[in-house]
């Protein structure tokens, strides 16, 4: 466990840092943001001299920026993130509301990456320039640059609408009904991850099968199953965490975009929500949430690393 | 076997970019009807006589509009791709060639920008500070910066131990100099194919924010925004939110396809 202490004792003070700088730049958008900021706090309620006077108070308006942003960092530290403007309830909860459609989003496409990516990746090097290594490879490169969006709207038409075998809008009931509604949004955001962990997958396979020590073992005549899976598929496993790592960074910024191209009521339709209605302590609530969330999903790869690959653990200590 | 396969899948690509080269001179003149031009009677059409991929909601051709649409589709990514790669390569060669302090500071930039949700602080930026087109172009610009910078470093650091530059510097040329003359060259082809990736990247950028309803104005025959205000015709006319999906997907797969040969070419030659 020595390795993952230095890496923690390292990286924590720097992550700390980076979150306080994000933070800095998320206060800052309220004064960046067009017109006079009691407005924008005030939202649609009507705009009397008390009304704007207990704003003023309320967050600090007259005392400068620096001191500003310390009485909202000490309120964000504390769990309060402000007041929704547009529905007066705190930003938190407002969150917290929508957060779970979000999670089920992003852990059904981390699933789908996993369950398809590593064996698709692991049959293209095993049928190494074969037609199902051309059919793979080709698809990959296919789906590995196209947008999300552009491929959630072929998704609704061809499944939703022609076919009829998924629903094409909002997020049904709990259960099997949800996973359904789930389905072509979770697709569209984990294809080009998908695409990503394939390509790579079939890297390091291929790679390591070409090693001698294999070599050596299937001259000893081990079996090519456990060649594959003994080996190559745990060679597969860096790979394979970045890829998830990286969806869990991207899945906050996709899931913006999937939400809405499948009218989902999720932490990304907040967003936007939000600012189409100027409201912007929840943009900044749900900003700072994702870039912590980023932060960490970082740190916890990096942990990762060191407890898949035994090499990386020798070069820390 | 492999090769022929990607040699095929880069003439198509060559081919498809060579066509919106084609549309994007001459794509408003072939369109066969004005792109902004409505009409309520004939709104939502399917494909049929006149309207050859129908219409949508306010009755406007969709054909000419994605006609009218190409221009702006790639001039704007174009302008962040050059803009970015400008600057990164500046900074690339500040970083990778001088090293020391300059060296520093730019990774631990880079560095920070890896680690943030980019894509939805460029959301956050251009919805709550506003600004438009412009804002978004800029806002693109200086979160791909220093991805960009990494990877031109990284290649200025493979140059530097090679006898050429050595002699360069015996025969006392300024840093500057050696770095801009013959530092440049060598890494170009690894500049340029990563340009093409920065397109792609700023490509679908621009096209996810229009689909927000951010960017481009209200109203422009942008793909990205065509296809947000015509999904709701799925029904009535598919046509007109799958023609702009698959040219935003054929966009960017065409160029990812050049730009990643092109990477591997640049990166085999930098290795013999």
């Amino acid at each position: 466990m020595r390795p993952a202490l230095r890496l923690l004792a390292r990286r924590l003070p720097v992550s700390a840092l980076l979150l306080l700088a994000v933070s800095l730049a998320v206060f800052g958008l309220l004064a960046l943001s067009p017109g006079s900021t009691e407005r924008a706090l005030l939202g649609p309620r009507p705009a009397t001299a008390e009304a704007l006077d207990a704003i003023r108070h309320r967050y600090h308006l007259d005392q400068p920026f620096l001191v500003q942003y310390g009485h909202w960092l000490g309120g964000v530290l504390r769990g309060d993130m402000g007041v929704s403007v547009q529905t007066g309830e705190p930003v938190a909860a407002r969150i917290a509301e929508r957060l779970s459609i979000t999670l089920e989003l992003g852990l059904y496409a981390t699933l789908l990456i996993v369950l398809l990516g590593v064996p698709l990746g692991l049959l293209a090097a095993a049928r190494r320039d074969g037609a199902a290594d051309h059919a793979v490879s080709a698809g990959a490169v296919l789906a590995v640059s196209a947008p999300s969006f552009a491929v959630g709207v072929l998704l609704l038409y061809v499944f939703g609408v022609r076919l009829g075998w998924f629903p094409v809008f909002g997020a049904g009931e709990e259960g099997w009904d949800r996973v359904r509604h789930l389905t072509l949004p979770a697709v569209a955001l984990a294809l080009s991850q998908i695409a990503l962990v394939t390509r790579q997958t079939r890297a390091a396979a291929i790679d390591v099968v070409s090693r001698d020590h294999l070599t050596f073992a299937r001259a000893r005549g081990l079996p090519g199953r456990v060649i594959w899976r003994r080996y190559a598929l745990r060679n597969t496993a860096v790979p394979v965490t970045t890829s998830v790592g990286l969806v869990l960074a991207y899945a906050m910024t996709g899931a913006v975009l999937v939400e809405v191209t499948f009218s989902l009521p999720g932490v990304g339709a907040l967003v936007m929500e939000s600012v189409s209605n100027k409201d912007v302590p929840v943009v900044q609530g749900v900003a700072l949430s994702a870039a912590a969330a980023v932060i960490a999903v970082n740190l916890l790869v990096d942990l990762a690393y060191l407890a898949l690959d035994p090499r990386l653990r020798q070069a820390a200590s | 076997m492999r090769a022929r396969a990607g040699d095929l899948a880069a003439a198509a690509s060559l081919v498809t970019v060579g066509v919106f080269a084609v549309l994007i001179v001459a794509g408003g003149r072939l369109a066969p009807a004005d792109p902004q031009r409505g009409d309520l009677a004939a709104s939502a059409l399917g494909p049929g006589a006149g309207h050859p991929l129908g219409t949508d909601e306010l009755g406007r051709d969709i054909l000419s509009r994605l006609l009218a649409g190409t221009q702006d589709a790639i001039v704007g990514p174009l302008a962040v791709a050059l803009a970015t790669t400008l600057i990164a390569t500046a900074l690339g060669l500040l970083a990778g060639y001088r090293g020391g302090w300059a060296d520093a500071v730019v990774m631990r930039c880079a560095d920070f920008a890896h680690s943030l949700p980019v894509g939805l602080l460029t959301i956050v930026v251009v919805g709550v500070i506003g600004g438009g087109y412009p804002m978004a172009l800029v806002t693109l610009t200086v979160l791909a910066i220093p991805a960009d910078t990494r990877v031109v470093r990284g290649v200025v650091l493979a140059q530097r131990g090679l006898p050429y530059l050595e002699a360069a510097q015996v025969l006392g040329l300024r840093r500057t100099r050696i770095a801009i003359v013959h530092l440049l060259p060598n890494v170009a082809p690894t500049v340029v194919a990563n340009c093409l990736l920065t397109f792609v990247y700023a490509l679908v950028s621009l096209s996810a924010l229009s689909f927000l309803g951010l960017g481009s104005p209200a109203g422009s025959p942008d793909w990205g925004r065509m296809l947000f205000e015509n999904r709701t015709l799925l029904d009535l006319n598919p046509w007109a939110s799958i023609t702009p999906a698959l040219l935003i997907v054929l966009a960017a797969v065409s160029m990812t396809v050049l730009g990643d040969r092109l990477l591997d070419r640049a990166l085999d030659r930098s290795r013999t």
